[in-house]
């Protein structure tokens, strides 16, 4: 039934794999009617998929220098797309996004609209002319297109800070995955992540991180839609809730009104002994807060997102896989529309968990019933044992109002199938998918980081004379090393998971968005400019993250007056980036011919590429 | 005007027009957020729905007409690529 290569089956391939998939999940919700523990259906949901994965990072091993950098450059549009999601995605959007909804309303949705409109920078001003240039690292591009290895150097060190920000919060997802699902205490199960995510990408580099995120993106979106789909359908709100949810909008709305929004004070909250990090509901659902600072506050959050997207290496570095120029622009809108099918299911998530819990007139609702019969439904009872939910009776007459219930952000996603009543077998189904999205996200990074250490530094600066087997085997050692230091920072527990993934953004921007663009986009900038423009935003928004940020300085005032907080010291970085980058370009001399020759080639789509195909 | 020139500017152009309309669906609508939502759209508030679904489906078509059109400019200068696979 498989005529012809490996990549004209694809199609096929993957929709054998789709079929096996769903197979495996109906097969396990007959093994739930047949009485199998729910710790078992869990593992084995993990396991499984997991073990699939790593059974395509083995099938997918080379030897071959451009298939271990750039997966052979013969990924088709719309398998990079899916890949691209996946990378994209991390464990964050799986399983903060929706709770991020539920409770920041409209001034956190900023986030979706900044995580998708980057993408419209990446095609229009990067993605098509690095293809072009036929690089195989972000480094690469600038040591190139700038001259000499200092220019290299600073790409790989920004390279490194915005990815390593963001890998650690990825691992640290993994753990909490699979320390659930299997059993195991978190600290073993950052390792147990660590050991699937090098399973996938250490024999076969981009190539079998390619195929891995392919099955990766599957799994993820089936998990993701299934349960929005079905909640919807169950209580009544749609048979298409993107369409159909406007009645349970406008519901929320009212049993705002009638609940009211109470902010609870901190004082009463450590009074009640509320678990650190859980939340009530305080925002309303869809209103828009007014005056001048709170719009100031949405945009420049969605700016940060969508520069910070056009920077990030271990997205940019998805389109040098594509077979051709054209094709690099077509896949960058195919990625963004697998992204738009989980991005714009996590508001329809939020809002059926949300109606779930708060309206009176369906069985779920446990706003407004009293204390004493809340605490005796099964899922809050498993969800208050692991402090994920928590009730405090703060007015004392035992009904539970809307500002004495918390939960985690993570509970909207992983608990609202048990809340609507979904079989089990949903939640496994879930948990698997988180496990895909937080894997995929790392092994993008962790390859990210290992290529630009491996290919810019060590080939390029340290031995350029290193034959192809040498290179590799560097390639994956420094590939193990990072994972390991990755999940060893992970296991400490630093930031919160969304914290440190706005960090990783606002790094990048910083450092790399003007370098970049101004690469393709002027032939005047120069080395010295770049170098200058690289180092002294990245030093710019460093320090102002230091200065602002609660934990570190905590100079709160200046956040309050500029509106511009830790989430956002990519609005300082990259002005300072471009300004000095252009100064410093037009007081040195420009580029010589041969370099702006080399620009003029990079801006025509046909043609060889600029580095060869072996470099 | 050379056919390099000619290429490079009209890419220019259309990268500036795609710009715009990604800066008036990223920013300038949420600049208004308060003042759209009275509206509904679908049955939901305008400034809502646009954050929540709008203005992503918006990226994804721009994208999807950003690369058709450009595609016609390289082909229009001779700069097209032979197919491959």
């Amino acid at each position: 039934m498989f005529k012809g290569g490996f990549i004209q089956n694809l199609p096929k391939i993957y929709g054998l794999y789709t079929g096996g998939f769903i197979v495996f999940i109906i097969l396990m919700a007959i093994m739930e009617q047949a009485g199998v523990s729910k710790e078992a259906i869990g593992i084995m949901f993990v396991a499984f998929t997991v073990a699939i994965y790593a059974l395509i990072g083995w099938l997918s091993r080379t030897v071959q220098v451009d298939a271990y950098y750039v997966a052979g450059r013969q990924v088709p549009t719309v398998f990079n797309g899916m890949a691209t999601a996946a990378d994209w995605m991390s464990g964050a959007s799986f399983v903060a996004l929706a709770g991020g909804v539920y409770f920041g309303g409209y001034g956190y949705m900023a986030f979706l609209v900044g995580w998708t409109g980057g993408y419209v920078l990446v095609s229009t001003l990067l993605a098509p002319y690095l293809r072009k240039f036929g690089c195989y690292t972000v480094p690469d591009f600038i040591g190139t297109r700038y001259g000499g290895n200092g220019v290299r150097f600073c790409a790989v060190l920004v390279l490194v800070l915005a990815s390593f920000t963001y890998v650690t919060a990825q691992i640290n997802a993994t753990g909490t995955i699979a320390a659930r699902a299997l059993q195991i205490p978190f600290e073993l199960g950052v390792w147990v992540g660590l050991v699937s995510i090098l399973l996938c990408s250490m024999l076969g580099g981009m190539r079998a991180v390619t195929w891995t995120q392919v099955a990766q993106y599957i799994v993820l979106i089936v998990a993701y839609l299934i349960p929005v789909f079905w909640i919807s359908n169950r209580i009544g709100g749609g048979v298409f809730p993107h369409l159909m949810l406007g009645d349970e909008v406008a519901r929320i709305g009212e049993l705002e009104q009638s609940f009211g929004l109470v902010k609870n004070s901190a004082a009463d909250i450590k009074a009640a002994g509320v678990p650190g990090g859980l939340k009530s509901i305080a925002v309303s659902h869809t209103g828009v807060p007014e005056g001048g600072m709170a719009v100031w506050k949405y945009i420049s959050l969605a700016m940060c997102m969508m520069i910070g997207t056009a920077s990030l290496p271990h997205i940019l570095m998805r389109y040098f896989t594509t077979p051709s120029v054209k094709q690099a622009r077509k896949s960058v809108a195919w990625s963004l529309f697998f992204i738009f099918l989980l991005y714009s299911s996590a508001p329809m998530l939020a809002t059926l968990s949300k109606i779930s819990l708060m309206d009176p007139n369906l069985p779920t609702g446990i706003i407004g019933k009293p204390i004493s019969a809340v605490m005796a439904i099964d899922w809050v009872q498993a969800w208050s044992a692991q402090k994920q939910v928590f009730i405090a009776d703060f007015n004392g007459d035992g009904i539970l109002q809307l500002n004495e219930w918390f939960m985690r952000t993570g509970v909207v996603v992983l608990a609202t199938p048990e809340v609507a009543g979904l079989p089990y077998v949903i939640s496994g189904l879930v948990a698997a998918g988180g496990m895909a999205a937080a894997m995929s996200t790392a092994d993008g990074l962790v390859l990210a980081i290992a290529n630009a250490l491996s290919h810019d530094v060590y080939f390029k600066m340290v031995d350029p004379k290193a034959d192809v087997r040498k290179r590799l085997i560097v390639a994956r050692v420094l590939l193990v090393v990072i994972g390991a230091a990755g999940a060893y920072i992970a296991s400490m527990r630093i930031t919160s998971i969304l914290g440190a993934v706005a960090w990783a953004f606002d790094f990048a921007m910083s450092g790399l968005f003007f370098p970049l663009v101004l690469g393709v986009w002027w032939k005047r900038a120069t080395r010295e400019g770049a170098i200058a423009g690289m180092l002294s935003g990245l030093a710019a928004g460093t320090m102002y993250l230091v200065y602002v940020y609660p934990k570190f300085m905590g100079n709160t005032w200046l956040s309050d007056a500029t509106g511009i907080d830790h989430l956002r010291f990519g609005m300082i970085g990259a002005p300072v980036c471009l300004v000095v980058m252009v100064v410093v370009s037009l007081m040195t001399k420009a580029p010589d011919a041969a370099t702006q020759r080399m620009v003029e080639e990079t801006r025509i789509p046909s043609g060889r590429t600029i580095l060869g195909k072996q470099h | 005007m050379s056919n390099k020139e000619k290429h490079w500017e009209k890419s220019k152009n259309h990268m500036i027009i795609t710009l715009v309309i990604w800066f008036f669906f990223s920013t300038v609508i949420f600049m208004f957020g308060a003042e759209i939502n009275s509206m509904t759209f679908l049955g939901y508030p305008l400034a809502y729905y646009m954050t929540a679904q709008g203005s992503l489906l918006a990226f994804v078509l721009l994208i999807f007409w950003f690369a058709g059109k450009q595609e016609d400019i390289d082909e229009e200068c001779g700069f097209g690529e032979k197919e491959d696979n």
